[in-house]
């Protein structure tokens, strides 16, 4: 049985690991840190730690302006919250000003479950990878997410990381590499090449052995890094396989597959098929009926890749 | 920190710098005078008398810090960066030209410039982080946040006020130029600010209201709040827009244009002494 934990808890976790050893790390939150983990690092560090209350665009500006002396800044919400509710600041005051903070958010995407679609984030990727100087990543799992979170401290710079609140499988290696705009190919083949991020790997790993049986061969790649994305391994995948299917939990427009999108149209054109939401807003569910109803099952992958091996030359 | 200071070569300098804002605006053909000329005597009374600071080492770690909530006031900041020493003053004739380090709204490409900002209500957060990171280095500089008083109607100034009241950052200080003006008419009529004051006691700052254009209450008042222990202080500066200047004072219109050649020689014939 794989082992499933929630990315957030990870990031937890290993925050707690590097404060250690870097007492320059400062985390901020917006009274969520029980949800986003960030509580853990409160109680190893509390002086280190500030919840500044229900105040997301405060959060970022107070991010930004400690880093500017040396910290490595922490600003922690719900996706949905830091991203919308506090744009402005994530552009001028982190981004523009190419301030050492790092934006992690928990509770993105469908799987946020039976709090609905206020809470449910399906626009964090558009929008975050559209500003300049800020890198995206996605964590797969519990492994990579504690590589993902050491990475991202030692980085300098803006960085946007989404964390999950359902438990995902644990599908990487403690030996796997991991490095921002560097995609990791979980499963070769040569039929198809199906590019996902977050919850979708493990869905895609599971509509590739659906395919398998079906005589059709899916390779499967982890793009962790949404920008800057991974243009080297997306025109492989389509030089070597022809086709490529993109799954996201996320909306249709701007996110993984747009990345992607643009990346083919430029340099490789071949048919795409995109699967994310389209267009429409969450409900309240388990995860599990959500990613049915909104068609991000391996079998919706499955048909997808059906598709796009048919449109291929 | 200077003592005694000599208050008529503060007002001299005030008187330069409003001359120097009018050329500089109308060599652009586009900026903010308005606001700028009503935060002269504030920016003279800050570097020229309270902060402590060096033009040739604009990264001395131990600098006061001074962040420019209202960035469109670029006119007044870089007029008082150039005369403090921290870039030739020649280069205020390519403010807002394409590759000057002068952008419309302040920026760090400038010597002395401590933030980007541009976008109304960003500066108290921004402060307020500095003022907290300060503390756990336990450094003793001073973190100074210049805002305009229309942007008082942004939310998120409320919520910056809260944490710098709740975490006692009383190694901050905020400065309201409180001119009275904002883009498109008075602010009593497009949405009050009173009472501002008590609106700042109640979010539990330490607030001197002053003659924001007497550089000698401007200075008691800088003093005073460096001796406030535990709270933030906010200075509110009363002033006038366009001040200075007859007839651009508490106008609107010259909240965001610059002045042409004609109008030009007609400010400078009339420019005030304050």
């Amino acid at each position: 049985m794989t082992e499933m934990i929630a990315t957030r808890d990870g990031f937890g976790n290993e925050l707690v690991e590097l404060g250690k050893t870097n007492d320059k790390i400062l985390v901020f939150s917006g009274d969520l840190e029980d949800a986003t983990r960030a509580e853990y690092f409160k109680k190893a560090y509390p002086a280190r730690f500030f919840n500044l209350g229900i105040t997301e665009q405060d959060v970022v500006g107070t991010a930004a302006g400690a880093s500017t002396l040396g910290f490595v800044t922490f600003a922690t919400s719900f996706a949905v919250f830091l991203t919308n509710r506090a744009y402005d600041q994530i552009r001028m005051d982190v981004c523009y000003n190419n301030c050492n903070v790092k934006v992690v958010c928990s509770h993105a995407g469908l799987t946020v479950g039976q709090d609905g679609a206020s809470a449910q984030c399906l626009e964090d990727f558009a929008i975050m990878r559209v500003l300049p100087n800020i890198r995206v990543i996605c964590p797969v799992d519990n492994i990579e997410v504690c590589k993902a979170t050491r990475t991202i401290v030692a980085e300098n710079g803006p960085i946007y990381m989404r964390t999950s609140r359902a438990p995902l499988p644990v599908i990487t290696q403690q030996s796997d590499p991991f490095v921002i705009g560097k995609a990791n190919v979980m499963r070769d083949g040569k039929d198809v090449a199906i590019i996902a991020c977050g919850i979708m790997v493990s869905e895609s790993l599971a509509a590739a052995e659906i395919l398998k049986g079906q005589g059709i061969d899916a390779r499967v790649i982890n793009m962790h890094t949404i920008k800057p994305i991974d243009k080297d391994a997306i025109i492989a995948a389509a030089k070597e396989t022809g086709a490529v299917v993109t799954a996201e939990e996320h909306q249709m427009y701007g996110g993984l597959g747009s990345a992607v999108v643009e990346v083919l149209a430029q340099h490789q054109p071949v048919p795409v098929e995109m699967v994310a939401v389209a267009d429409s807003f969450g409900e309240s569910g388990t995860p599990e009926e959500l990613l049915k109803a909104y068609h991000l099952k391996d079998v919706d992958i499955a048909q997808a890749v059906r598709k796009v091996i048919k449109r291929k030359k | 920190m200077p003592q005694a200071p000599d208050i008529q070569a503060l007002k001299q300098k005030a008187f330069e710098f409003r001359k120097e804002i009018l050329e500089t605006l109308n060599l652009a053909g586009s900026g903010h005078p308005g606001g700028s000329l009503s935060a002269v005597e504030i920016m003279v009374a800050l570097y020229f008398y309270k902060m402590q600071h060096r033009p040739t080492d604009p990264k001395w770690e131990d600098r006061d810090r001074m962040i420019v909530s209202k960035g469109h006031v670029s006119p007044v900041v870089y007029v008082t960066l150039a005369n403090a020493g921290y870039f030739p003053k020649e280069e205020l004739k390519r403010f807002r030209k394409m590759g000057s380090f002068l952008q419309g709204h302040v920026h760090v490409k400038t010597p002395g410039v401590e933030f980007n900002t541009g976008s109304l209500g960003h500066g108290l957060s921004v402060a307020n982080g500095i003022a907290i990171g300060a503390k756990l280095l336990k450094k003793s500089f001073r973190t100074f946040c210049l805002m305009g008083d229309g942007e008082l109607q942004e939310g998120s100034v409320w919520e910056a006020a809260m944490t710098a009241a709740h975490h006692k950052l009383d190694n901050v200080c905020a400065i309201v130029d409180y001119n009275q003006v904002q883009e498109n008419g008075l602010i009593s009529d497009i949405k009050n600010l009173e009472p501002l004051t008590t609106k700042w006691q109640s979010f539990g700052w330490h607030v001197l209201s002053v003659d924001g254009h007497d550089l000698s209450v401007l200075i008691a008042a800088l003093d005073q709040a460096q001796a406030t222990k535990d709270k933030p202080t906010v200075i509110i500066a009363n002033t006038l827009k366009g001040k200075g200047v007859k007839f651009m004072e508490l106008q609107a219109g010259w909240h965001g244009k610059a002045p042409n050649t004609q109008q030009l020689k007609d400010a400078l014939e009339i420019l005030e002494r304050v």
